[in-house]
């Protein structure tokens, strides 16, 4: 008879009791991973900003226009390797609930800078030969089944009218923090368009994008760029591509730091769980303890049938959790209004953490009952009557 | 008969609050090995302190208890627990059988402390059953033995590390007649033939007298 056949035995002792904690440890840890996992997804944005990228905008707001006629002197800033531009062009496909970020892009320069978006050569070849060609995120095209060469009506809203784009391009995405639901056309062809329709709008573009050489001199090339157009009609502000990212956050920070907050609340909750589950078992078990002190069990045989016992059930409702995990994020995402979330996947480092919980819940939940066993004396625990 | 138990001038007492009630006082007993003691006495005369504080998992307030040469009441818990395992045997009034283990399994219990590898164990516990006439009830819990039953298989449980002391607790206290001598026909058994030196505590006087000797404490003194 194995020290481990008694922990087996006492874990399955009221299985009910187990199961219900495994349960309960299990649906935990699925709310905090899930919680994790929308925390990660606000974040994706800042997630894939690049080093090497600052955006420039206007100084007043994202939304005032900058002149195209900026971008030249723009790239002769020193340490400016590349300078690109986009506008978001908004409108509506399909559906106003069928959202995705639709922009304008100089296609000369824009996927340079933008390496993550992977495109076939000869796609994008053939996209920058048409003027109302599109490139389309992998995501657009299975959520849409669109393929090469289909139509894309947009109609237009910060841009009246009805467009209509060919699909010539499908990117895939570099890695998970990249958004595969993006659609990009040539700034060329929405600019001609203005210039016949609201030619005041003309030869503007909504915030540029700079590739620098060297990351660390990001502070020096902003300010240089700013100073250009210090006291100009359309003053900019530039800043790294991750503060521009989180500057959208900023309003709903509050928001997605309390969830990050409740993840962890979450993993307290696991511990009074399990912490609950092992004081009544080690309580009612007072008398089995005391004979197994008296027959000679030491302080170290006692630590492993109870901690192992905490532990086994932690770990189990924690990888029950995170196996859960999986269906219950496709299905949180499937349940969302499709575009809400483009980026939206579990870390490694969730499930990491996730695992972690398991082992060091089990392990500090089993320390209160363990210490009443081990500081009671034999003689109190073979009087107790449960 | 050499002497294997030797306690002198043995007082305990108990706190409560900031009152000291004593237990046991002025304890002084020599007890020969082979030997099968009985303590009688009303309750709260201190029978079961007494037999708490000779199998070591009780400690006195001051005395000596010297068993087989060694100073029990200067053992640390660590030195104590190993002592117990390889000194006592313990039969409890309710037997104190783990109920998610079988028989054979709860007489294997305190082998694990011991090195014998897997296979003896399981030996030494089958054997163990043998003995007190349980082989054939081996794979049963303790939820399908009858109360003597169950009574027997902590008896085997006792024996199964060959400890040198048998210590008994009122082992008739929850048994009906018949199962009570066939537990006390045992015990007498083992200290005939495996020469088992027993100290029991009963309230019963028909167990008493299987015992070579007894003795009574009054007040926490023997009388």
């Amino acid at each position: 008879m194995e020290l481990l056949r008694l922990l087996l035995r006492n874990t399955l002792r009221h299985k009910l009791r187990s199961l219900l904690t495994v349960v309960g440890v299990g649906v935990a840890v699925m709310a905090f991973a899930l919680l994790q996992t929308v925390v990660t997804a606000w974040y994706a944005g800042v997630e894939a900003s690049a080093a090497n990228r600052l955006i420039t905008r206007h100084a007043v707001s994202f939304v005032f226009p900058l002149p195209l006629a900026y971008r030249d002197r723009i790239a002769q800033v020193p340490g400016v390797n590349k300078v690109t531009y986009a506008i978001w062009f908004s409108g509506v496909y399909v559906d106003k609930n069928q959202f995705f970020a639709r922009l304008a892009v100089d296609s000369d320069t824009f996927f340079d800078v933008y390496p993550e978006f992977v495109i076939p050569p000869e796609q994008f070849e053939a996209f920058k030969r048409e003027r109302n060609a599109c490139i389309i995120g992998i995501d657009i095209a299975n959520r849409y089944n669109l393929k090469i060469g289909d139509i894309m009506p947009v109609e237009g809203d910060v841009y009246p009218g009805q467009w209509e784009f060919v699909v010539r391009g499908i990117y895939q995405p570099r890695d998970q923090t990249t958004d595969p639901s993006s659609m990009m056309f040539h700034y060329r062809y929405v600019d001609e368009r203005v210039r016949q329709e609201a030619p005041h709008r003309a030869g503007q573009i909504g915030w540029y994008i700079v590739r620098i050489d060297d990351p660390d001199s990001s502070a020096r090339i902003s300010q240089d760029i700013d100073n250009l157009f210090a006291n100009s009609r359309a003053e900019t502000k530039t800043e790294t591509e991750r503060a521009f990212q989180q500057g959208f956050l900023s309003s709903a920070s509050a928001v997605i730091t309390a969830m990050n907050i409740m993840s962890f609340v979450i993993i307290g909750i696991i511990l009074l769980v399990v912490g609950n589950t092992m004081v009544m078992s080690a309580r009612e078990r007072s008398h089995e303890f005391a004979v197994l002190k008296a027959l000679g069990f030491s302080g170290r045989q006692l630590f492993l049938l109870l901690t192992g016992e905490s532990m086994i059930l932690s770990i189990a409702g924690s990888a029950l959790g995170l196996l859960v995990t999986l269906p219950a994020v496709e299905g949180f995402q499937t349940a969302l209004p499709k575009g809400w979330f483009p980026v939206f996947y579990i870390k490694p480092e969730t499930i990491v953490i996730g695992a972690i919980a398991g082992f060091a819940v089990g392990f500090i939940a089993s320390l209160i009952p363990l210490r009443r066993v081990l500081t009671t004396r034999i003689v109190e625990g073979l009087r107790y009557v449960g | 008969m050499e002497t294997l138990i030797q306690v002198e001038e043995l007082y305990k007492s108990y706190r409560r609050d900031s009152l000291e009630i004593p237990v046991l006082q002025n304890i002084n007993l020599e007890i020969a090995q082979g030997e099968f003691i009985a303590f009688m006495g009303p309750s709260g005369s201190g029978k079961t302190t007494l037999l708490n504080l000779i199998a070591g998992i009780d400690k006195p307030t001051s005395g000596r208890i010297v068993i087989g040469g060694v100073d029990v009441a200067e053992l640390n818990e660590t030195e104590l627990a190993v002592w117990r395992s390889r000194n006592v045997g313990f039969i409890f009034q309710f037997y104190n059988l783990i109920p998610v283990l079988t028989a054979v399994e709860n007489v294997e219990l305190p082998l694990i402390l011991t090195p014998l590898p897997k296979k003896e164990r399981r030996a030494h516990a089958e054997t163990a059953l043998s003995v007190v006439g349980l082989a054939e009830r081996m794979d049963h819990y303790p939820r399908q033995l009858s109360g003597g039953q169950e009574q027997r298989v902590a008896i085997a449980r006792a024996i199964a590390t060959d400890p040198a002391i048998l210590v008994a607790d009122e082992p008739t206290g929850d048994l009906d007649k018949t199962s009570a001598e066939e537990v006390l026909g045992l015990m007498d058994r083992l200290n005939r033939e495996l020469n088992k030196t027993i100290l029991m505590v009963t309230h019963d006087p028909r167990a008493a007298e299987r015992a070579r000797v007894v003795r009574h404490l009054e007040k926490g003194e023997l009388a």
